[in-house]
């Protein structure tokens, strides 16, 4: 039972940390949030469903479509309603925070239209692979998705501390002007920035329906609300902080249903959001704020 | 200049509508002059969100209406007023029949909450109404005047939950509920209530929320203390979710549901993973009754579509109103109300009906089980 709960706990953790790694990606570059991303998520979901259970195609090509798809979706969200806000003088530092949630709006009845209301089955014969260890039941969906979250996370750091390109992201995280001055192509780097972390969330949407098994157009706002509170609880704009954050806010809501009560559930989770930030605002890794450190 | 003429025109031809369209609906009416003439308003959701019950409830009404005109002995007129779902308008419409439409008896609104407006005008007006869709507790007791056919959950539950019990010989439940809705919770309270009665032994009582994606933490805790059944007061997106992760998981016992689970779209959803789930409910279209089998008929006929609960209730509905219109002999609102208020042992589609002495329904539901890929009278 406790390591039933665990491997449960486990898998939702993963899932959170690779919506999480959307919003913390955006944040830290372009400091918005970006409330469009658990709709690109949903969007990922229901191609993965397209392409997994009514194409009948393999699991791979369901993760590519859906990586394509929100990737292109990504370009098209910082192409059409965040660059045009952008430098513009006197704008509001809000504008590009509304302008997502309008996208939002905009893709939660897309996709009601095209995909229409209620769940919709998920369904791959991958899903069905389990295997005993002792008393305990596995599912290989389980393992997959720890693999490929660890994946995506480590990939991640690597390209972020490692690479030319990933320099520049974190040069145009720290001033965009100061970047853009030093010839990085900030442009080019905040689009690369909203692509990646929108197929990051289509990654997610995929994962999602591999666990559960359905998906519907409501579950990017659920699911985004998780991923915003645990940027906040991890830390905005730090990868480690939204990895960290969505393994504990997995581990925690399962446990507190296996050996608490679920009615609880959310409460404690996000108490213990609280009494963390009480404790230390800026996240669990986050970086003090400049002016807050002066 | 132009324009304004043609906006001129537009607001004209808005305005006028109602006008030529009420012209056009009065004209047929007055034909001919059988022995009792009742007008019977009607107060639903056509348009806006739950125009769906709407239509399926105004559709029960007319196809009721069209039969017994027909019959001749009874001749009655409905007067639809829609009130989008919403209070105020529920409440506006409900003034109109009351006082320039003079209708004898309301028949709606569609929703509790309206009723709880509606219910109230018309009881102070001597004007009887009906609800055919409003389940909520303590409708009924608004007034004399307030009368309702829909049978509430807490009537419909202890049906389902009995027979399951007696059938399965179950001593251990556990209890899943969604407690962010007033009507799985509710579901929820009569559900325990029941299992408390029966002297169940309730191993775990567990909880979620709209919308939740994953069940399977409330599940594995569920199947390590092995119940004998699950109750289960979800509605049918979140219900036949939990089906599918719970079979697949393992868990191989019945499962009892409430009214929100009443729907063929859990066949849909959760596929061969729906079978074993027991449900009452007050309408069964599949029914081996010559009458519903005659009422689906006449309904898919007209309608292109299997009439479901709302239908059938409102179209039970109208049958009872003309039964009592009879009985009272003209269209006599006092006379109505306790004419109404004495039906006793009607034989409609829904099954045997009677008012008790609250004017609330008394009625046996059928209890169904899923077998075979549907819905299935459970015995």
């Amino acid at each position: 039972m406790f390591a039933e709960q665990l491997i449960n706990g486990i898998t939702l953790g993963s899932i959170y940390a690779v919506v999480a790694l959307g919003y913390t990606l955006v944040f830290g570059v372009l400091d918005i949030i970006n409330m469009a991303h658990g709709e690109i998520f949903m969007f990922g979901a229901f191609v993965g469903m397209l392409i997994a259970t009514k194409a009948h195609a393999p699991l791979w090509a369901a993760f590519v479509g859906a990586v394509a798809v929100t990737g292109l979706m990504g370009y098209m969200l910082e192409r059409f309603a965040l660059r045009p806000l952008r430098g513009k003088a006197g704008g509001s530092a809000l504008a590009p925070l509304i302008s997502t949630i309008g996208v939002s709006i905009l893709l939660e009845n897309g996709a009601h239209k095209l995909f229409g209301a209620g769940n919709q089955l998920f369904e791959t014969p991958f899903a069905e692979i389990r295997f005993e260890v002792g008393p305990v039941t596995v599912y290989l969906v389980q393992v997959a998705i720890l693999a490929i979250a660890v994946i995506l996370m480590a990939g991640l750091s690597l390209w972020l501390y490692k690479s030319k390109a990933g320099k520049g992201l974190r040069a145009t995280a720290e001033s965009l002007d100061t970047a853009g001055l030093l010839g990085v192509d900030t442009t080019k780097i905040i689009t690369a920035t909203v692509v990646i972390a929108s197929s990051m969330g289509g990654v997610a949407g995929v994962l999602v329906g591999m666990a559960f098994n359905y998906i519907n157009n409501q579950m990017g706002l659920s699911m985004g609300l998780k991923g915003l509170a645990i940027i906040i609880f991890g830390g905005m704009g730090s990868v480690a902080g939204a990895v960290a954050g969505g393994a504990i806010l997995g581990l925690s809501e399962t446990f507190v249903v296996a050996y608490g009560n679920s009615g609880y559930r959310d409460a404690i989770a996000f108490i213990a959001i609280i009494v963390v930030l009480l404790a230390r605002p800026q996240g669990l890794f986050g970086q003090a704020h400049q002016d807050t450190q002066r | 200049m132009d324009r304004k003429i043609r906006m001129g025109v537009l607001i004209a031809t808005i305005a006028l509508a109602p006008a030529f369209m009420g012209a056009a609906k009065d004209a047929p009416a007055r034909a001919k002059a059988p022995a009792i003439n009742a007008s019977i308003g009607v107060i639903s959701i056509l348009t806006g969100q739950g125009s769906g019950y709407g239509e399926s409830i105004t559709n029960g009404l007319k196809l009721a209406g069209n039969e017994i005109n027909a019959k001749g002995e009874v001749k009655i007129e409905l007067v639809i007023e829609d009130s989008s779902g919403k209070q105020e308008q529920a409440l506006a419409a409900g003034q109109k029949l009351i006082n320039s439409s003079r209708v004898a008896a309301i028949i709606g609104p569609t929703l509790s909450t309206e009723m709880k407006v509606v219910g109230p005008e018309a009881n102070a007006n001597g004007v009887p109404i009906m609800g055919t869709s409003t389940t909520a507790a303590g409708i009924t007791k608004i007034g004399k005047y307030v009368f309702r056919n829909s049978l509430p959950e807490s009537q419909a539950i202890p049906a389902s939950v009995t027979k399951a019990v007696k059938k399965y010989n179950i001593r251990k439940v556990a209890i899943l509920y969604g407690n962010d809705d007033v009507f799985t919770k509710s579901g929820f309270d009569t559900m325990k209530k029941v299992a408390e009665d029966l002297k169940l032994d309730i191993v775990a009582i567990e909880t979620f929320q709209k919308g939740q994606s994953d069940y399977k933490a409330q599940l594995t805790k569920i199947k390590g203390l092995s119940p004998d059944a699950v109750f289960c007061s979800a509605l049918y997106e979140e219900g036949a979710v939990i089906l599918s992760q719970a079979r697949k998981m393992g868990i191989k016992v019945p499962f009892v549901g409430g009214n929100g689970f009443n729907s063929p779209k859990v066949i849909e959803i959760a596929k061969g993973a729906a079978e074993g789930l027991v449900v009452a409910t007050p309408w069964f279209a599949d029914r081996n009754d010559p009458k519903v089998k005659a009422f689906v008929s006449r309904y898919e006929k007209a309608y292109g579509k299997k009439p479901d609960q709302f239908a059938a209730q409102a179209y039970d509905a109208l049958y009872i109103m003309a039964e009592a219109l009879k009985k009272a002999g003209a269209a006599d609102r006092d006379k109505l109300r306790d004419a109404l208020a004495g039906i006793r042992n009607f034989d409609g589609v829904l099954g045997r009906f009677s008012f008790d002495a609250d004017r609330d329904v008394v009625m046996e539901p059928n209890v169904l089980i899923i077998k075979g890929g549907k819905f299935q009278m459970f015995k």
